[in-house]
């Protein structure tokens, strides 16, 4: 089977000639190990021994009775490394492996994905650099004093707005210059072709284990899916194992930052334009000349000016309602289900709840409805703190 | 084939000697030395200019064009600016290029970009994050404003790329001397030579070599067996450097007249 390259007009591979053949060779690899059984027996037995999977479905009593609806969590954040990104670095990394690489590199904007990178470069013996901007260094302390635990080396990223997409820049940088030994592991839906597909596949396990949960719980299909999306990773893995489900309501929710009208926001799908960032054609934010613009999100993992081009597709389609939180409602949102369930999520999944508490979600009181819980808090507290601090 | 071949093509097949390319950021330092800059390229021996349109994310480019975007940026400079620019050495009678993201085009809307560009001279358009898979709709839309888009190939380019380029190539083939972003290298790559008698293999076009050609000497070993060498980040690095307009156009000078020696020195190999 072919790995997909487009989503309808989205997607394709804009790239320096020097990566395409590196690319070509990615493609390759995938093709081939994609349906291979031995590869496959591998992935599953690092995702149930080592990240712990299957992830539960948590029926979530307390916010149901606040949101309205009859809410399931996803929790990812259970997940080994405390997120979702983990489903596509194992992924990844037995690629990577097969590949005959050396070096790995990634980069990360809230640091899940470079944890995440770290330890399956730890776990196969790999050399892991990870490109991160100097403000989420600042934001995220945290996860990188957990990546520099795990062997890797962080290396921070001035230019710009010393965020993930200067981030990202620098890793194709450090691609270009290093393509014969390195692989890049791409954290998101994002990037030139195949990794868009490619990385879908690797987080569709979301959605998988989601259908026979609910199904085990409830004797049917939800009603809703609900996920924050930033590059759209998480909300790409639950999505997927529903799309062909015309009954499943699907809701991406991005940041809304300051506002939508303050210009400060992540929101590439309701406020960006067609273009060209990061080897993939989607929705950027950009200026009339083109410039990519600086997204804005309370959460690093949201402070990205374009999104995946499957969802761009997803849009267009109308498939998939796209939405977004403040960084206000999702700071509320992050207090909230700490209170309600015990939980406290990362400030990138507290959008997705933001959504539900609302009051404008439109689901009815019987709906199920899932929601993605792609990450944990922890590495969020200290600035979390910070803000509710100033505030006070 | 002569009647329709473009104006670079021609511009490298009437030279007696390979052609030197200097490289600028447009409107760096700022919209009016810049115009200085490329006149000084015109003037001291340029057989090519070429004029890179700044972009937020320059995913190809190292940290001194970056840096010089940045500036050029914050200064105001916009892609119609850039194309105006190029009138300049494109009235003294030097053909230029433009190098420019592929976004920039999209947000300028590719037809009226390509006749803007057509309209000020500018004869070729060098999109560094186009490979030749997703180029056919850019040359399309390019030619009709007789416009050549410039295709690269790289070292890591396999055989069956090479052959892909070459046949949708017009104008000429960036040769990309090294896996890596733009920026002065100590040391040209030892498969270079190499790289270029296999891209030469497939194409009859001329083939110029840019990336990390650094000194006149680099550019004097580049033209024994290519046909244009490309001079970027030394040249903004130069002007970076100067201690005002003059001291830096007198360094572009006296950079540009070195390597022209070295470069005409060697015999005209396409």
């Amino acid at each position: 089977m072919t790995t997909q390259h487009r989503f309808g007009p989205y997607g394709g591979r804009y790239v320096p000639e020097t990566l395409v053949s590196a690319l070509e060779e990615l493609d390759a690899a995938y093709e081939r190990y994609r349906d291979d059984p031995a590869f496959l027996a591998e992935l599953h037995t690092l995702q149930t021994d080592y990240a712990g999977r299957p992830t539960p479905l948590f029926r979530a009593d307390r916010l149901s009775a606040r949101a309205g609806c009859r809410v399931y969590l996803k929790r990812e954040d259970l997940a080994h490394t405390g997120a979702h990104k983990i489903n596509n670095t194992l992924g990844q990394i037995l690629l990577a492996t097969r590949m005959g690489k050396k070096r790995i590199i990634a980069e990360t904007g809230a640091g899940q994905h470079g944890v995440a990178t770290a330890t399956v470069a730890a776990l196969f013996g790999l050399e892991c650099h990870v490109y991160m901007g100097e403000e989420d260094i600042r934001r995220q302390e945290l996860n990188v004093f957990r990546m520099r635990l795990l062997g890797a080396e962080v290396l921070p990223v001035t230019s710009g707005s010393g965020t993930l997409k200067d981030a990202t820049n620098e890793a194709i940088r450090d691609w270009v210059a290093n393509v014969g030994d390195t692989h890049y592991i791409i954290g998101s839906v994002v990037g030139p072709a195949p990794y868009p597909a490619m990385v879908r596949d690797f987080q569709a396990v979301i959605g998988e284990e989601t259908r026979s949960q609910v199904m085990e719980k409830e004797g049917r299909l939800p009603d809703g899916l609900v996920a924050c999306v930033g590059a759209g990773s998480n909300a790409i893995g639950l999505f997927t194992e529903f799309i062909g489900d015309a009954g499943v309501r699907m809701v991406g929710v991005e940041a809304g930052g300051l506002g939508l009208d303050s210009g400060k926001h992540g929101a590439s799908l309701a406020r960006g334009a067609t273009g060209i960032l990061h080897g993939s054609f989607s929705y950027v934010l950009q200026d009339e000349d083109g410039q990519i613009q600086e997204a804005h999100s309370v959460s690093a993992g949201l402070d990205y000016p374009s999104v995946g081009p499957e969802h761009a597709f997803l849009k267009d389609s109308g498939r998939v309602e796209y939405t977004s939180a403040t960084d206000e409602q999702a700071l509320e949102a992050f207090q909230a289900l700490s209170r309600l369930e015990g939980i406290i999520p990362a400030l990138e999944s507290a959008h997705a709840i933001a959504f539900l508490l609302s009051g404008e979600h439109g689901f009815g009181a019987e709906d199920v409805v899932v929601v993605s819980l792609s990450g944990r808090g922890d590495k969020d507290v200290y600035s979390v703190a910070g803000i509710l601090g100033v505030k006070r | 084939m002569s009647a329709l071949e473009s104006r670079l093509t021609q511009a490298f097949r009437t030279a007696g000697h390979p052609l030197l390319i200097p490289y600028a950021v447009g409107g760096y330092p700022d919209k009016a030395s810049c115009a200085r800059i490329l006149r000084a390229y015109a003037e001291s021996g340029a057989g090519i200019v070429e004029i890179g349109v700044p972009f937020s994310d320059p995913l190809a480019d190292g940290p001194v064009i970056q840096g010089a975007s940045v500036q050029a940026l914050k200064g105001g400079i916009r892609p119609a600016d850039v194309i105006d620019l190029a009138s300049g050495p494109a009235q003294a009678g030097v053909p230029v290029v433009l190098m420019t993201y592929l976004n920039t085009i999209l947000a300028y809307g590719p037809a009226r970009f390509f006749a803007d560009c057509s309209a000020k001279g500018v004869a070729g358009v060098v999109v560094p994050d186009v490979p030749v898979e997703e180029a056919g709709d850019l040359q399309r839309t390019a030619g009709q404003s007789g416009v050549d888009v410039i295709l690269l190939a790289a070292p890591t380019s396999t055989d069956a790329r090479l052959e892909r380029i070459a046949s949708a190539a017009s104008g000429f083939i960036y040769c990309v001397s090294t896996t890596g972003v733009t920026g002065a290298r100590a040391a040209l790559s030892a498969g270079l030579p190499a790289f270029v008698e296999r891209v030469r293999r497939y194409t009859d076009l001329p083939l110029a070599v840019g990336f990390g050609v650094s000194t006149a000497e680099q550019a004097g070993e580049v033209a024994r067996f290519a046909d244009g060498v490309i001079i970027g980040s030394s040249l903004v690095d130069i002007v970076r450097r100067g201690e005002d307009l003059d001291d830096a156009l007198a360094g572009v000078r006296e950079f540009l007249t070195g390597a022209g020696e070295a470069v005409g020195a060697r015999e005209r190999t396409v």
